[in-house]
């Protein structure tokens, strides 16, 4: 029995400023526990509008977003952060690593921010982390020190700490060379494959895109193709 | 749990900030440093000058003062009453300066719980007679010990001992500038004429410095008995009563209960000083003003640099917020991290403070003057160290105020996308 864990309904967006130009129109779908889901088109589309949207990172739209069955709208600032930490984990196209943190505790910090188990706990968990993304070595490192692959994979066991209820990613693999493109992927599909993982990605590699369970394809600020 | 976290994130900010960090901590250092020996030695100084005079006057003086008499005996015609009466050329009546009845005085003042000690007094004018030159001055009749104990008369008597005043009869301790005019030696007699005409031939015992080269020039001690064999008078004869009172700030309104109880004039201090009240206060407001501007230039240096870390760090706040930090999580990381800025800085800036004053301490100060000061005077009144911690505390508060609002209103998917 797969559940409901995202559901986007009549989603719309307007951009105003220079001019009122919708980018959203009316989007619907629902992403099912364990699928791994891509959002495809041509840049300008919309597609990464509507990750920020579904994120809860951004506020301004029309329409419902449902997560874990939970409506969205009117709730406060610190509360979308918290569904943010505990609901959400995030890969962006840059890593945004903190230089100033190990790599350890670079994936710790969400899952301290949570406050749900104790710091040991925590490490051993961010340890758990990086040992499936296989950079445990490179635990006690700073970020800078790191290569880009390794750096996207420490960004993608940050996202796994407080083990979310969906993974968000923005061309998570958009800085990467292919060796380390097809390396994320990997990552990606065994999450799904082995933890029942739900991912969401937003991409303009349709090569990328297509070893998916499920495309999603956008342009001009609608759905026109969802498998 | 999320204290130590928010703490941790500010200490690695603060960490790989750490020169910029020092800089704005030196600049609340330095001024919190400056503000306390500024204070400190404004504090002293005023508490010197003050001194010059509050040491060596008292609280309530009593005193019998030639004037007219307050009641006319036309006031006291039953058919005039009801009537302004205009009388003119009044003349004052003849009073005597003797204070009457003063043992009484002194007995009932003792046993009132407001004083802490009273010294009677008589003063006289007299001419000190060099040769055939005649030099007008003033002669104090004083009880010695009370007089010591007091107004610690021990310290002005430069040269000589002053307890000599009492055990040498017809002993004086001459004013340092009368003695300089008249050429006077220790063990040397000078002669003294009242103004009634007596003479008499005393013995200089001492000199006094009072560092007011005026009161040096006329004014000189001699023992109470002394003074009453000088004048021919009884041995109750007194001019004035020097109070000291527990608490000097009650000096006005006994003032006026002395007056009316026992029918003399009683002078308070406050109303005899008025301008070195005003001068302290003025002083203090001024070190106030230096020391506040300070701070809040150092708040600014404060501002500055919160506001350059959170340009150069709004990738680490963004991606901060995208994980679940609030933007009430992101506002205290930033507010602690001023705030640690302002505590570390001002608590070295006491330290140096305290530094700085004790060197101000150390400093020679000598002056004619000023017989008992040998250094620089510093006031360490714990009160300005509180208000010093208090106010860098403050200070950085505010400085960190509004930049850490901004930072925690960032919006992260501007930054994100903007890559």
């Amino acid at each position: 029995m797969s559940q409901v864990v995202l559901e986007a309904r009549n989603i719309s967006k307007f951009f105003h400023d220079p001019h009122t130009v919708q980018v959203l129109n009316s989007v619907s779908f629902s992403i099912q526990h364990g699928e791994f889901v891509s959002i495809i088109g041509k840049s300008g589309c919309g597609k990464s509008t509507l990750l920020y949207i579904l994120s809860t990172m951004d506020t301004e739209y029309d329409g419902e977003l449902y997560i874990d069955g939970i409506n969205m709208r009117g709730k406060k600032e610190s509360e979308l952060a918290a569904v943010r930490n505990e609901q959400i984990g995030f890969v962006f196209q840059f890593h945004y690593l903190l230089n100033e943190f190990s790599v350890l505790r670079n994936v710790m910090l969400p899952g301290q921010k949570l406050g749900k188990y104790p710091d040991a706990e925590i490490e051993h968990k961010a340890y758990e982390k990086l040992k499936i993304l296989g950079i445990h070595n490179h635990a006690l490192k700073k970020p800078n020190q790191l290569s880009g692959g390794e750096k996207q994979r420490v960004a993608i066991a940050r996202a796994l700490i407080n083990d979310p209820l969906i993974i968000m990613g923005d061309e998570p693999t958009g800085n990467l060379d292919k060796k380390n493109s097809e390396l994320v992927f990997d990552i990606f599909r065994e999450l799904t494959k082995q933890f029942n993982q739900t991912l969401l990605i937003v991409t303009h590699d349709n090569e990328f895109a297509g070893k998916t369970n499920r495309i999603i394809e956008m342009e001009d600020g609608k759905i026109i193709r969802a498998l | 749990m999320n204290i130590k976290l928010i703490r941790d994130i500010s200490i690695s900010l603060l960490v790989a900030r750490w020169k910029q960090t020092l800089v704005a901590a030196i600049g609340v250092t330095f001024s919190i440093t400056m503000f306390i020996g500024l204070l400190g030695f404004m504090s002293g100084l005023n508490g010197l000058l003050d001194g010059l005079i509050i040491n060596r006057t008292a609280h309530i003086r009593l005193y019998n003062d030639i004037q007219p008499a307050e009641h006319q005996p036309v006031g006291s015609v039953k058919e005039f009453q009801g009537y302004y009466n205009f009388i003119h050329s009044i003349k004052p009546k003849n009073e005597r300066l003797e204070i009457y009845n003063s043992g009484a005085i002194i007995k009932s003042l003792l046993k009132d719980p407001n004083v802490s000690g009273i010294a009677p007094k008589i003063t006289t004018p007299v001419f000190y007679t060099v040769a055939s030159i005649e030099l007008t001055g003033v002669i104090n009749g004083i009880d010695v010990e009370a007089e010591n104990k007091l107004f610690t008369f021990k310290d002005y008597v430069t040269k000589g001992n002053f307890i000599d005043l009492k055990n040498v009869p017809n002993s004086i301790i001459l004013g340092k500038g009368a003695a300089d005019k008249m050429l006077a030696d220790i063990g040397d007699a000078i002669q003294v004429t009242t103004a009634q005409g007596e003479r008499m031939q005393l013995k200089v015992v001492g000199y006094f410095q009072s560092g007011l080269q005026d009161i040096d020039k006329v004014q000189s001690y001699t023992s109470i008995n002394t003074a009453q064999k000088l004048l021919g008078v009884s041995n109750n004869y007194i001019t004035d009563i020097q109070i000291k009172l527990k608490d000097i700030q009650t000096a006005p309104a006994l003032a006026k209960v002395y007056r009316q109880l026992y029918g003399v004039e009683a002078l308070d201090i406050q109303t005899a000083n008025a301008q070195f009240e005003t001068g302290s206060f003025i002083r203090t407001l001024i070190s106030y003003a230096v020391g506040i501007t300070l701070l809040i230039v150092a708040g600014f240096g404060i501002y500055n640099i919160l506001n350059m870390m959170i340009y150069e760090k709004m990738d680490s706040i963004a991606i901060l917020k995208a994980t679940g930090f609030s933007g009430k999580d992101v506002n205290r990381i930033f507010i602690s991290i001023a705030l640690s800025i302002g505590i570390f800085g001002g608590l070295l800036g006491l330290l140096f403070g305290f530094g700085l004053s004790s060197l101000i301490d150390q400093v020679p100060f000598n002056t004619p003057a000023l017989p008992t000061i040998k250094t620089y005077p510093v006031d360490y009144n714990p009160k300005f160290y509180f208000i010093g911690i208090i106010f860098s505390i403050v200070t950085t508060y505010f400085a960190g105020y509004f930049p850490s609002r901004k930072a925690s209103k960032i919006d992260p998917v501007i930054i994100i996308r903007g890559k």
